[in-house]
């Protein structure tokens, strides 16, 4: 790859640090190699099974590897250790209790559901269990949505590359999405997923050197507790939880009800099981047991990920000399806390482990976009395309399909990115689409799962009502800056407790109104239901299992372990 | 996975990369604690460069060797 190699050298002159030849090399070479991957496996990608479902062949540990991966984009990298930079350990929440009990109930309730079903996409299972109407809004709604935070990811992306590089950010967007339209179009799912997975550890292994380095500067965990408290007296930075007890105790100004029900019960639950883009992963699964150890797998590594996410940001706070402050202050000499984890890789990571560090960051960036493309070529080929549009075209056609979608969402992505560089703050952005479309979505599956009693008309109504009553609570805070209080019920409230109750309210409102309809129209058929519902499905016996070999066992140990976490850090 | 297809597992190519990757760290961190750079990194002293390079060589040689496709078979 000579020419690439050439630019990338040439653009990396200026600015915060530069790369060494060695650097160059190690990018180069990620470059070369999830390229190879992608052609490699063009052969095993000819029908829509391989392309879109990768076969259903995956076992639990690579979907489940996967499955995280999909979701640590460089976005969540580079935002997750500026929020640990401006709010301190709450940050963690979203990796917690914002995750990890989500996903062990995907894993042990949902699961099951979605693989006994055969739905190849979540607006699929929709469609199974409410008909063609609340898989069209579905799949829709996922659709937008998926563009716009594939084209988030990918501003992140470049940004964090000019700021620590000084690489052209059209540089960045062009030559990091095309590379990720190539792998997938060649060999479609499975490619995403073996590149996700080699993405995994390479952010592993090029960011965790950050977060060891700076203990050892820090004088470990305490010595990093005190340092923050000497820096900034005025805030407590270090408590999961003490502080959350009102809204002006803590940084980011929440109180505990909305993390609880707002971010755990709801916003989580939404994603983790109901957002395609990562249940996709698990739908590869080869077998029922695989497909529930994947979420467990996935959950016992991402309750480890705050090591390099979360403390680099804290690590921050405690060892470098000048004060991070808000993007919109970021002038002359002044970083923004967007900056914190480049400037925490600039000041500890030599020649080699700096390109290994770059390196991470845009495995995570390229992990987390090839997650949103496959997913919405998926979602548009079968739910928006076969659906209809065209119904009966020869699978290879599909296939086809698929691959000029790729191409297309690639495209529509890199719009997106030029329009997000308009937006103010990367992560309220994001975490709006999430309450907006996800919230909702989670009352309507969860609702379809487990109440039989649930029908068609009512599923297809409560979703679409949850969905405009979150858009317009969005809307209205928009418009009226100070109808916060109403939402978030408190005048102290800011912009991310905003979040969490807007994705409460819009849930209860999808629930309520899915339930008042199905009372009031005629229940479906118990027969339509087997292999949709709990309590009209028979599930496989665990019993031949060992102990250590059923789910259960796992989800078990990982629960304990984000008990005991949670108790550690309060 | 995917045996019968002949499909080489994805823990190959982590292996072969990870062996790359930790020939060049390991190479440059040693390359660096003779030849100190003019503005080297806070705790340079640690040689974080040659520790960490040697564990993800170690890393690759394992994964390559013990995925390698002719083993599989």
């Amino acid at each position: 790859m000579p020419a690439p190699a050439a630019l990338l050298f040439q653009a990396a002159t200026a600015k915060l640090i530069s790369l060494s030849p060695v650097d160059v090399a190690i990018i180069v070479l990620y470059f070369a190699m999830v390229l190879g991957i992608g052609f490699y496996l063009k052969r095993f990608s000819g029908t829509g099974e391989d392309f879109f479902l990768a076969g259903r062949e995956m076992t639990a540990w690579i979907a489940g590897l996967s499955f995280v991966a999909a979701n640590l984009g460089s976005l969540e990298m580079m935002g997750w250790a500026a929020s640990a930079y401006q709010y301190g350990i709450l940050a963690t929440h979203w990796y917690w209790i914002g995750a990890i009990p989500a996903m062990l109930f995907l894993g042990l309730i949902m699961m099951p559901f979605y693989y006994i079903s055969k739905t190849h996409s979540v607006p699929g299972y929709l469609k199974l269990r409410f008909g063609e109407p609340a898989r069209a809004l579905s799949a829709i709604t996922f659709g937008f949505m998926t563009v716009l935070m594939s084209g988030v990811n990918m501003y992140a992306m470049a940004i964090v590359l000019k700021v620590i590089l000084g690489w052209d950010i059209n540089f960045s967007v062009w030559v990091s999405s095309l590379t990720v339209a190539v792998y997938v179009v060649l060999g479609g799912l499975r490619s995403a997923i073996f590149n996700e997975v080699l993405q995994f550890f390479l952010i592993w292994l090029g960011a965790i050197v950050t977060s060891v380095v700076g203990l050892i500067e820090a004088g470990g965990w305490s010595g990093m507790v005190q340092r923050i408290h000497a820096n900034f007296p005025a805030q407590d930075y270090t408590h999961l939880w003490s502080g959350l007890g009102s809204f002006r105790s803590n940084p980011m100004g929440i109180h505990w009800t909305g993390i609880v029900f707002g971010l755990g019960c709801v916003i989580s639950f939404g994603y983790w099981t109901t957002d395609f883009l990562v249940v996709q992963r698990v739908l590869t699964a080869r077998d029922i047991r695989s497909a529930k150890m994947a979420p467990i797998i996935g959950a016992a590594f991402k309750i480890c990920i705050p090591f390099i996410v979360i403390l680099p940001g804290l690590l921050g706070l405690a060892v470098l000399p000048e004060h991070l402050v808000a993007a919109s202050q970021a002038t002359g000499n002044l970083h923004s806390y967007n900056e914190v984890l480049p400037l925490m890789l600039a000041r500890y990571c030599g020649p080699g482990l700096l390109g290994l560090g770059i390196t991470a960051l845009i495995a995570g960036f390229m992990s987390g976009m090839a997650g949103n493309v496959s997913a919405f070529t998926t979602v548009w080929t079968y739910d928006i395309y076969r659906a209809l549009i065209n119904k009966n075209a020869t699978d290879r056609h599909y296939v086809n399909m698929g691959r000029w979608t790729t191409v297309i969402g690639v495209l529509v992505s890199i719009g997106t990115a030029y329009m997000v560089m308009q937006s103010a703050s990367i992560m309220d952005y994001v975490q709006a689409l999430f309450s907006i479309f996800i919230a909702p979505l989670f009352g309507t599956v969860i609702l379809g799962m487990l109440w039989k009693r649930t029908t068609g008309p009512a599923g297809f109504w409560g979703l679409l009502c949850g969905t405009a009553s979150s858009f317009g609570m969005w809307l209205w805070v928009k418009i009226d800056p100070s109808a916060l209080r109403y939402i978030a019920l408190s005048p102290h409230a800011k912009v991310m407790a905003e979040d969490m109750y807007r994705a409460l309210w819009s849930w209860l409102i999808c629930v309520i109104v899915t339930v008042v309809i199905s009372l009031l129209t005629k229940p479906m058929v118990e027969a339509e239901l087997e292999g949709l519902v709990y309590g009209c499905t028979k599930l496989p016996s665990e019993g031949h299992l060992r102990l250590y070999q059923r789910p259960i066992f796992w989800a078990s140990a990982v629960a304990a372990l984000f008990v005991a976490l949670n108790i550690i850090f309060w | 996975m995917v045996e019968g297809k002949g499909l080489i597992s994805i823990w190959f190519f982590i292996g072969v990369l990870l062996l790359v990757y930790g020939i060049i760290i390991l190479s440059a961190g040693i390359y660096h604690a003779f030849h100190p750079p003019a503005h080297p990194v806070v705790l340079a002293n640690l040689h974080a460069a040659i520790w960490w390079g040697a564990f993800v060589l170690l890393m690759g040689a394992f994964y390559t060797y013990r995925f390698f496709p002719r083993k599989n078979k």
